[in-house]
């Protein structure tokens, strides 16, 4: 099975070839152009999503170590090197999952530029594909950083009002953070004197030169998850991106955060990363307490949405650096898990923003008398935002909180309350929309859910609910890499 | 060293030598300039190009020139250059009826000076073949001679050129003073055997003097009006290739007379990168004339190159020299793109001018685009790869803190780029452009692939190229 993963990776650029190709043989006619772009893009996701599922069904699940592994030699010492394990493959399976659903979402509400949009997400999603496969430390920052384009161009051009200014701070932003990263992997890589992975996960850096390399990988990966005090930038550019933007954004791109101090900070990094543990603690419980209560003080639905992302990263952040294996485990599952139910909650923000181009939450009430396949849908995730047992919300939060308890006691007791506050925000934010009378006369004539947008909800619900219900499959594929992970950390921090 | 072994050596200065004054001669007669004159220039580039790579290597004349992998590598960059220089420039003065036979001579004469610094192994024929480069660039910056800009720029380029060149020249005679010889080899062992201060307070002459040449802050000062004021193409000339022949032969003035003092000047060349980048970055936010801005890109562009060969050794100079070509390559597609575009035959400069051309000029402005996510150092672009080089060769000389710092400008620096993509993408546009040059689509075009596709592949050969290269610089 060897090249699956590149052919998985650069699959989606298949597709951007079909539709450069038919542009250019159909010249002229531009609504037929458009019109076979939105089928290209979809069938190409489609079919990326059949090879990642191919993938996941293939993968060992015994084995902790890289899968599927390519390695070619390039230049100066670097390697084309990938693979996936337990901790990234399902990420990849999200990530292709994602994609179709959010193609489907922009398919009539995206209307100007449609060629071009649709080859921006496929390039968005070759690379975030890249970055999960990636094992080598240059060609992961190639695929990470190479989003920043895509993404720019996504919010600048078919976001609201304000895209510029969101765009320009969502690029800075994140540029500052990586940057500094790249100056650490250009460090590492001339003291360890490779840039590959596997191997510098066995090479131990002095835990001085450690602390430099932690908090360097800190400042991209805390841009990015977002934490508390960086986070300022995901409000602004979740509101003014479209919404399969917006999708993305929290569905995947900032779970790369996550990963990323899964795949580096913990394993290279193992002694600064226990040191810095307090930080983390404190900046997530920060987090977790402050932007929940931010959330509940929103007038725009969207930036509601963003905080609680904000919010729920909090909870992987603190477990990730518990270093005990539930908190693993738990963070990888509340980032899969959040990734669907955030991505499925922003499509619900989307379904009334096409219809009435608002998302002030005091314009709406009472959308349950014109809307009950809607209000249903809606309810559901909502609930799975809060973390009720049954979705997929639950497990992940009640693992995150465990984990940490292991590890501070006084972190898991103060972030507890983030699951009251997320029960505060959701349903206050559920009742205004949902629930009471129609009053306003504008909402007389909105439409329920159409079968385009049932189609795209119904994978949603199916994953929430089987992952809430069966839980068991994340862990088989998780277990082996993260056993080694927190082994490994133990080890090196002599805990 | 008999004279048929040294004019082997100093091959491709002859052809160009002969060529210049052959064509001198040609063109004082035919009194104009024919596509067969532009050619034969162009010949001339490419056989003395040919020469520098496959010729012998060694030093003639005394250790006065020294061919060696280092100055083949930069050679066949800088003659490629300047043969892509030569058709943009006679076409775009062509169009304003002002084609002249002197300007493919004068493009050779300025290569020739360029092949001459980065083969020189002693301080006269460093002196000599700067001045011989510069002299042509003058005239070039003031060509449009009706133009009241150029020929603002060209003087003003004369001037403080020439008081450069006085520093320059000062220095070299304090060296020489201490040390007791002008070759580079016999100035290394000088400074062995004690040559020290005096030679060194020369030796900043000499930095400062060649930081002029290469607009590092805070010699920097006449960059933005020459860029401003000097007709486009011959900007996109000495934008390059210029820059690259000084930073090599800054290396070889360094590592061969001066390997030993790597303390001294290092602390000078961090201090001039750190500079040039903070300046390349805050100055250039404020710009809205888009040769002042990309004069400002430049600025920062050498101060990156700087790092690198302040990490000092084989692989200190190896980064420079991939940033450099990398470099060359990136700004010279986007003065030719900026050659090509047009409003009803005003030359866009503003950046306003730019706004909605994706829509006007879909395949120029992607490809400015490409230049300007380039400028950054955004992957998958040939940019990041300079600063991949350099910053790794700073990292793996301690200088860590420094390319941190570099990097923080580069942040600042994505503000101006970013800011020339989205009126690009973003704003509606005003008008219609006029249909571009074919010379100058073509050499945007080329450049443009090659800093997104072809670089991938590119970097495989240049990367043990410019390694050999780097190594023949530092070696005494």
């Amino acid at each position: 099975m060897t090249g699956i993963l590149s052919l998985t990776t650069y699959a989606p650029l298949i597709g951007v070839a079909a539709i450069l190709l038919l542009r250019f043989v159909g010249k002229g006619d531009e609504a037929r152009a458009t019109s076979a772009a939105r089928w290209i893009a979809l069938a190409t996701t489609l079919a990326t999503f059949a090879l990642s599922v191919l993938l996941v069904m293939s993968f060992d699940r015994t084995q902790s170590g890289f899968q599927f592994t390519e390695d070619a030699a390039w230049f100066s010492g670097l390697h084309y090197h990938m693979g996936v394990d337990g901790i990234s493959v399902l990420f990849l399976l999200l990530t292709a999952f994602l994609m179709p659903i959010c193609i489907l979402a922009s398919w009539r509400s995206i209307e100007t530029r449609v060629i071009e949009y649709m080859i921006a997400f496929l390039v968005l999603e070759s690379l975030v594909i890249g970055v999960f496969c990636a094992l080598d430390l240059l060609v992961f920052y190639l695929f990470f950083e190479a989003q920043l384009i895509p993404m720019f161009l996504i919010i600048g051009i078919w976001g609201g009002k304000n895209r510029i200014y969101a765009a320009f701070k969502f690029f800075l932003y994140t540029l500052l953070g990586s940057v500094l990263m790249l100056a650490a992997v250009l460090a590492m890589i001339s003291i360890a004197h490779t840039a590959s992975i596997p191997e510098l996960m066995r090479y131990h850096f002095a835990p001085g030169v450690q602390v430099w390399l932690w908090l360097a990988f800190f400042a991209s990966f805390a841009v990015k998850m977002p934490m508390w005090p960086v986070h300022t930038w995901l409000p602004d550019a979740h509101v003014e991106a479209p919404t399969a933007g917006s999708v993305i954004l929290a569905g995947i791109l900032i779970k790369m955060g996550g990963y990323g101090f899964m795949r580096f900070s913990l394993p290279m990094f193992p002694i600064a990363s226990h040191q810095f543990a307090p930080l983390i603690y404190t900046l997530s419980v920060i987090a977790i307490v402050y932007t929940s209560l931010v959330a509940f003080r929103q007038t725009d639905m969207k930036k509601l949405i963003a905080y609680s992302s904000v919010a729920h990263m909090g909870f992987v952040t603190m477990a990730i650096f518990s270093g005990t294996l539930q908190g693993e485990q738990g963070a990888l599952f509340q980032m899969l898990s959040h990734g669907v139910i955030s991505g499925a909650l922003f499509l619900c923000v989307g379904v009334v923003y096409d219809r009435m181009h608002t998302r002030e939450i005091a314009f709406y009430g009472g959308v349950v008398n014109r809307m009950p396949i809607y209000a249903a849908v809606f309810m559901l995730f909502t609930m799975g935002n809060v973390g009720l047992p049954g979705t997929s919300g639950f497990v992940g939060e009640i693992l995150t909180l465990t984990g940490t308890y292991g590890a501070s006691t006084w972190t898991a007791i103060i972030a507890t309350s983030g699951v009251i506050l997320s029960a505060v925000y959701a349903l206050t934010l559920y009742r205004r929309i949902v629930f009471g009378e129609l009053t306003n006369p504008a909402l007389a004539t909105i439409g329920d859910m159409g079968g385009r947008e049932i189609l795209v909800f119904a994978p949603l619900i199916l994953a929430t609910l089987v992952l809430g219900f069966q839980p068991g499959l994340v862990f088989s594929f998780t277990n082996a890499s993260t056993v080694h992970l927190v082994d490994a950390f133990r080890a090196a921090t002599g805990k | 060293m008999t004279f048929p072994n040294a004019a082997a050596l100093a091959g491709p200065e002859l052809i160009l030598a002969i060529s210049a004054l052959a064509m001198l001669a040609w063109g004082a007669f035919q009194a104009r300039t024919t596509t067969l004159f532009t050619a034969a220039a162009v010949a001339a580039l490419i056989l003395a190009a040919v020469a520098a790579a496959f010729g012998p290597h060694g030093r003639a004349f005394s250790g006065g020139l020294i061919a060696d992998a280092g100055s083949a590598f930069a050679k066949v960059v800088i003659y490629l250059a300047s043969a892509i220089a030569i058709p943009l420039g006679e076409r775009w003065f062509a169009r304003r009826g002002m084609a002249r036979f002197e300007f493919p001579i004068l493009v050779l004469l300025a290569a020739l000076g360029m092949g001459m610094m980065v083969s020189a192994g002693d301080l006269i024929s460093l002196y000599v073949s700067i001045e011989l480069q510069s002299l042509a660039l003058y005239i070039l910056a003031a060509f449009h001679k009706d133009d009241e800009k150029s020929s603002e720029a060209g003087l003003k380029y004369f001037v403080l050129g020439a008081l450069s060149s006085g520093i320059l020249l000062y220095g070299a005679s304090l060296i020489y003073g201490f040390a007791g010889s002008t070759r580079f080899e016999v100035i290394a062992t000088a400074m062995t055997h004690g040559a020290g201060l005096g030679a060194l307070f020369g030796l900043v002459f000499v930095i400062a003097g060649l930081a002029f040449k290469v607009s590092a802050a805070p010699f920097h000062m006449w960059t933005p009006d020459v860029y401003e004021g000097a007709p486009t193409p011959v900007v996109g000339f000495f934008a390059g290739a210029p820059k690259l022949a000084a930073m090599v032969l800054l290396a070889r003035v360094l590592s061969q007379a001066f390997g030993d003092s790597v303390g001294q000047w290092r602390q000078i060349l961090v201090v001039m990168a750190l500079l040039s980048v903070a300046v390349g970055a805050f100055a250039g936010l404020a710009q809205s004339n888009l040769k002042r801005l990309w004069a400002y890109s430049s600025i920062a562009g050498i101060g990156y190159a700087l790092v690198g060969l302040a990490a000092g050794g084989a692989s200190g100079i190896q980064s420079m020299l991939m940033f450099m070509v990398l470099y060359v390559v990136d700004v010279t597609g986007f003065f030719a793109c900026l050659a090509a575009l047009s409003r009803g035959g005003k030359p866009m400069e503003s950046i306003a001018d730019f706004a909605g051309l994706v829509k006007e000029r879909r395949a120029l402005a992607i490809s400015m685009t490409v230049f300007a996510l380039s400028g950054i150092g955004l992957p998958p672009l040939s940019g990041l790869w300079g600063k991949y080089y350099v910053f790794k060769a700073a990292a793996g000389a301690g200088l860590a803190p420094v390319a941190v710092a570099a990097l923080v400008g580069s942040v600042v620096a994505a503000f101006y780029y970013l800011r020339l993509i989205k009126v690009m993408w973003l704003d509606p546009s005003p008008g219609v452009t006029d249909a571009p040059p074919m010379e100058a689509k073509l050499v945007t075009y080329g450049a443009a692939l090659f800093a997104l596709p072809v670089v991938w592949i590119a970097l495989i050969y240049l990367d043990p190229l410019a390694q050999a290269a780097a190594v023949a610089l530092s070696l005494r």
